[in-house]
């Protein structure tokens, strides 16, 4: 079986200072991979490599089985795969039912129709409500980004990337900056992705992402430290040498 | 031979003019990240303000200090009290050096009315220069050589003082200048200045070449632009070699297929663009 | 809201009933330029691409349109639609070469083209008879209707006005328009959403080079001459002042902002010569002291007025 997601020897360096150095990682279907590391270990650096946002200098990616390393990011995403971001880039002005219909029409045909108006799209919008409706945000349609809380921000992030039904979803710290109980709330919503979305998430909160995730990559100064189970990683000295200095 | 050694030298004469005009806009873009349309107008504002110089006394070169120095004044008036108004949002500034622009264009209009208005070379630089037998025009070799030489100042200057590394470090990076403590609105300032002072030094040098008309504004800036979009911006050796590109393809073109000069100026340009959006030698994308 | 527009509308059809000719001739011309400023808003206003070069679109599409028919002899019929494919064909290749860049750059190679074909309409005397424009054109005759007569050739352009503002708001409001307006707020996110940038900017710079080539065939039919400040950065800067100046990214901003210039062109300049000078301070006076526009700053002035809240984006784009 090929994997959803296939990185090798992914090279990015910054003038000179190398964000990633030859990462190699293996994402099976249907996987919960964890990529964890301190600050500046290369984890959002490769997220960005994936998707397209950066060139990588050298190496290849493949998602499912397919080469994309030269595909610009909207072909990527033709590909099945989604994103949702560290710091929160919603379309601010355009209420929470606006943002996902510009989500799913990332994924139709219907983008390039440039005579019928846009609310005549019935189904665009049933599909958007239904998709607020799994982040429990359905209520709040109407309203514009700009109104509505960081936690519901974070959700729509959440569900403009699940309304496309993707097959890979590269989650970049979907629980920084939020409460306690806004926590909860998304932790469930990560619960409920399928199974058929392979999902790869950077997050710093190891007690909510640990029991998520089924493998974790350890990335330190753009290289893979350690690859395995939960109780590998943990159990492995590297990772404390990492997290802990020497 | 005649006819390719003097356009040749042509060529190289309006590269020089070129130069002169776009070192400022390029290094204004690289560290302002504005393009200043006025500048264009700046050139000519500094040719007319040297046919008045040149009457109340005969000498060229104090003529193109006299252009320099009002119009680089003029220059950091604009940026000290208009333009600074509008820090941080660049198409509002670009808009507005296009209206000033016009308003200079206008003006000059008024001042120095509608018919050309010669230039005299002066006159001991009138007389063709004998190089191998072959007649140069004097005039036109002097031209390329104060380009020369204000392209290694202006290298100097960025290389070798003080100023020109804190110009360097805001251009590699702004809120980084800032937080190390570099007085940037002020370098602003001097860089708008200088910038200015540059195109009207080059407007009264290019009098004698081009003369003094309504419109050389309108007809200069375009060839400002292409050399930048074509040497990339906020780079002075971009500016360099696209000012003598722009000069060869232009000199050539008029002389060669005269109709069509202008279409031939758009080769170039396509072709930098196609291949490398950022320009021969620019680092940022504008 | 709906009422307003139909005695709008009422006032349009019969205003040639009780207007003279001069205003006739006048709302004419601003209807021409309301339909070259709109199309520069599909770019200025929807996709966040300030061009400097619109002029490029109506002096080539009315240049061809004048050389088809003094050189050849074609008649309008034919000439007409060739101007146009002409036209849309070269904004395709503009479109291409400009989008290479974004921001200021997009804004100066959209310049130096433009300036560029000024400086051919001066110099290809061959083609466009230089300096001396050309003249000794005449306008079509739509099913054998003269359009000589001032509220005859209104009556014509108000038909063509209606229908390119109607084709440009269902441009603006279909699945594609929103798409433009989110590349125009996170061109990096719609990427990331599957939409391809850059070929959403080039469909909607072709479309506005279409529609500027239309208003470009107006103005040839109106003024039966041509000259190459037709193609100047003036042109392409009233038309810019008409979008900002009216409020980019409104339907309405340019239309009002493009009978402001209009107006002001013509009032002013029959006391004092000195348009481009206007047109510099009228630029700086909007920039400083008017950024959003007309329209927008009126909008706000009645929201802060009838004491409503701020109409948000949805009611904008249902």
């Amino acid at each position: 079986m090929t994997a959803a997601l296939e990185v090798t020897g992914l090279s990015k360096a910054f003038g000179g200072l190398p964000a990633a150095n030859g990462i190699s990682l293996n994402v099976e279907a249907g996987e919960r991979r964890l990529i964890i590391g301190p600050n500046g270990a290369g984890k959002t650096t490769l997220f960005n490599l994936i998707t397209g946002d950066l060139r990588p200098d050298a190496g290849s990616i493949r998602l499912f089985g397919e080469e994309v390393s030269r595909l610009p990011t909207h072909r990527r995403t033709q590909h099945g795969m989604a994103r949702t971001y560290q710091i929160i880039t919603l379309f601010a002005r355009d209420t929470l039912l606006h943002n996902i219909v510009l989500s799913l029409l990332g994924r139709s045909r219907t983008r390039w129709d440039a005579f019928r108006p846009l609310e005549r799209h019935r189904e665009l919008f049933d599909r958007a409500r239904a998709a607020l409706e799994r982040v429990g945000l359905e209520p709040l349609a109407q309203r514009p980004i700009s109104e509505v809380s960081y936690g519901d921000k974070r959700r729509v992030e959440i569900a403009m990337a699940l309304a496309q039904e993707p097959r890979l979803l590269l989650l970049d710290e979907p629980l920084a900056g939020l409460s306690r109980e806004e926590r909860v709330t998304v932790k469930k919503l990560l619960d409920t992705i399928p199974r058929e979305t392979t999902v790869v998430m950077i997050e710093h909160d190891m007690d909510t992402a640990l029991d998520m995730a089924e493998r974790i990559t350890l990335l330190h100064y753009g290289t893979v430290i350690v690859e395995g189970t939960r109780s590998e990683v943990v159990a492995d000295p590297k990772t404390r040498e990492v997290y802990l200095g020497h | 031979m005649q006819f390719w050694v003097i356009q040749t030298l042509n060529s190289l004469a309006l590269g020089g003019l070129l130069f002169l005009l776009s070192a400022g806009f390029s290094l204004i873009f690289g560290l302002m990240r504005i393009a200043n349309l006025t500048h264009g107008a700046f050139f000519m504002l500094g040719t007319y303000i040297g046919v008045s110089a040149l009457r109340v006394f005969p000498n060229l070169w104090l003529a193109a200090l006299a252009g320099a120095v009002v119009v680089g004044l003029f220059g950091a008036l604009l940026e000290r009290f208009v333009l600074r108004s509008l820090g941080g949002n660049a198409l509002g500034q670009v808009l507005l050096t296009l209206g000033v622009a016009f308003i200079i264009s206008d003006l000059c209009l008024i001042v120095w009315g509608g018919d050309p208005i010669p230039v005299q070379t002066p006159d001991y630089l009138r007389k063709p220069m004998l190089i191998a037998g072959l007649p140069f025009p004097t005039y036109r070799l002097v031209v390329v050589v104060i380009a020369l030489v204000t392209a290694l100042l202006l290298w100097l200057l960025m290389e070798r003082t003080r100023l020109g590394a804190m110009i360097r470090a805001g251009v590699d990076d702004m809120q980084m200048a800032r937080a190390v403590g570099i007085p940037v609105s002020k370098l602003f300032t001097i860089v708008f200045c200088l910038g200015a002072a540059l195109a009207g030094a080059g407007g009264v040098i290019g009098g004698p070449i081009l003369s003094a008309y309504p419109g050389l504004d309108a007809d200069m800036l375009p060839l400002a632009l292409i050399v930048v979009i074509l040497g990339g911006v906020g780079s002075l050796v971009g500016a360099l070699v696209g000012s003598f590109i722009v000069g060869f393809v232009y000199t050539f073109g008029t002389a060669l297929l005269p109709d069509l000069a202008y279409v031939i100026l758009f080769l170039p340009m396509i072709f930098v663009i196609a291949f490398k959006p950022t320009g021969l030698f620019g680092k940022v994308s504008a | 809201m709906r009422s307003a527009r139909w005695i709008v509308a009422l006032v349009l059809v019969a205003l040639p009933q009780f207007a003279g000719e001069f205003y006739v001739n006048l709302i004419s011309q601003i209807f021409i330029a309301a339909i070259f400023a709109s199309s520069l808003n599909l770019l200025v206003g929807y996709a966040g691409l300030t061009s400097l070069g619109h002029a490029s679109y109506l002096g080539v599409s009315a240049y061809l349109s004048a050389w088809l028919y003094l050189k050849l002899g074609i008649g309008h019929w034919l000439s007409a639609p060739i101007a146009l494919a002409v036209t849309t064909v070269m904004a395709g290749f503009f479109g291409w070469i400009a989008l290479r860049a974004s921001g200021l750059g997009f804004l100066m190679i959209t310049l130096a083209l433009s300036q560029v074909l000024w400086g051919l309409a001066y110099r290809w005397s061959a083609v466009t008879n230089g300096d001396n424009g050309l003249s000794g054109l005449t306008r079509p005759q739509p099913f054998g209707l003269s359009l000589d007569s001032a509220s005859a050739f209104y009556y014509f352009t108000l038909i063509v006005v209606a229908v390119a503002i109607g084709m440009m708001a269902k441009f603006i409001g279909s699945p594609f328009g929103a798409a433009l307006k989110g590349t125009r707020d996170q061109p990096r996110r719609m990427s990331a959403l599957g939409h391809d940038v850059r070929r959403v900017r080039w469909i909607t710079f072709v479309y506005a080079g279409f529609w500027g080539a239309v208003s470009g065939l107006l103005y040839i039919y109106y003024h039966k001459y041509i000259h190459p400040t037709s193609l100047s950065l003036t042109n392409s800067a009233e038309a810019l002042l008409g979008v900002i100046a009216g409020g980019s990214g409104t339907l309405v901003g340019p239309i009002i902002g493009a009978a402001i210039v209009v107006l002001l062109k013509n009032y002013v300049s029959a006391y004092v010569e000195r348009w481009n000078m206007l047109l510099g301070f009228v630029f700086v006076a909007i920039v400083l002291f008017m950024p959003d526009g007309l329209v927008p700053g009126v909008r706000r002035l009645w929201a802060r007025v009838t004491g409503r809240r701020k109409p948000t984006d949805a009611a904008s784009n249902s």
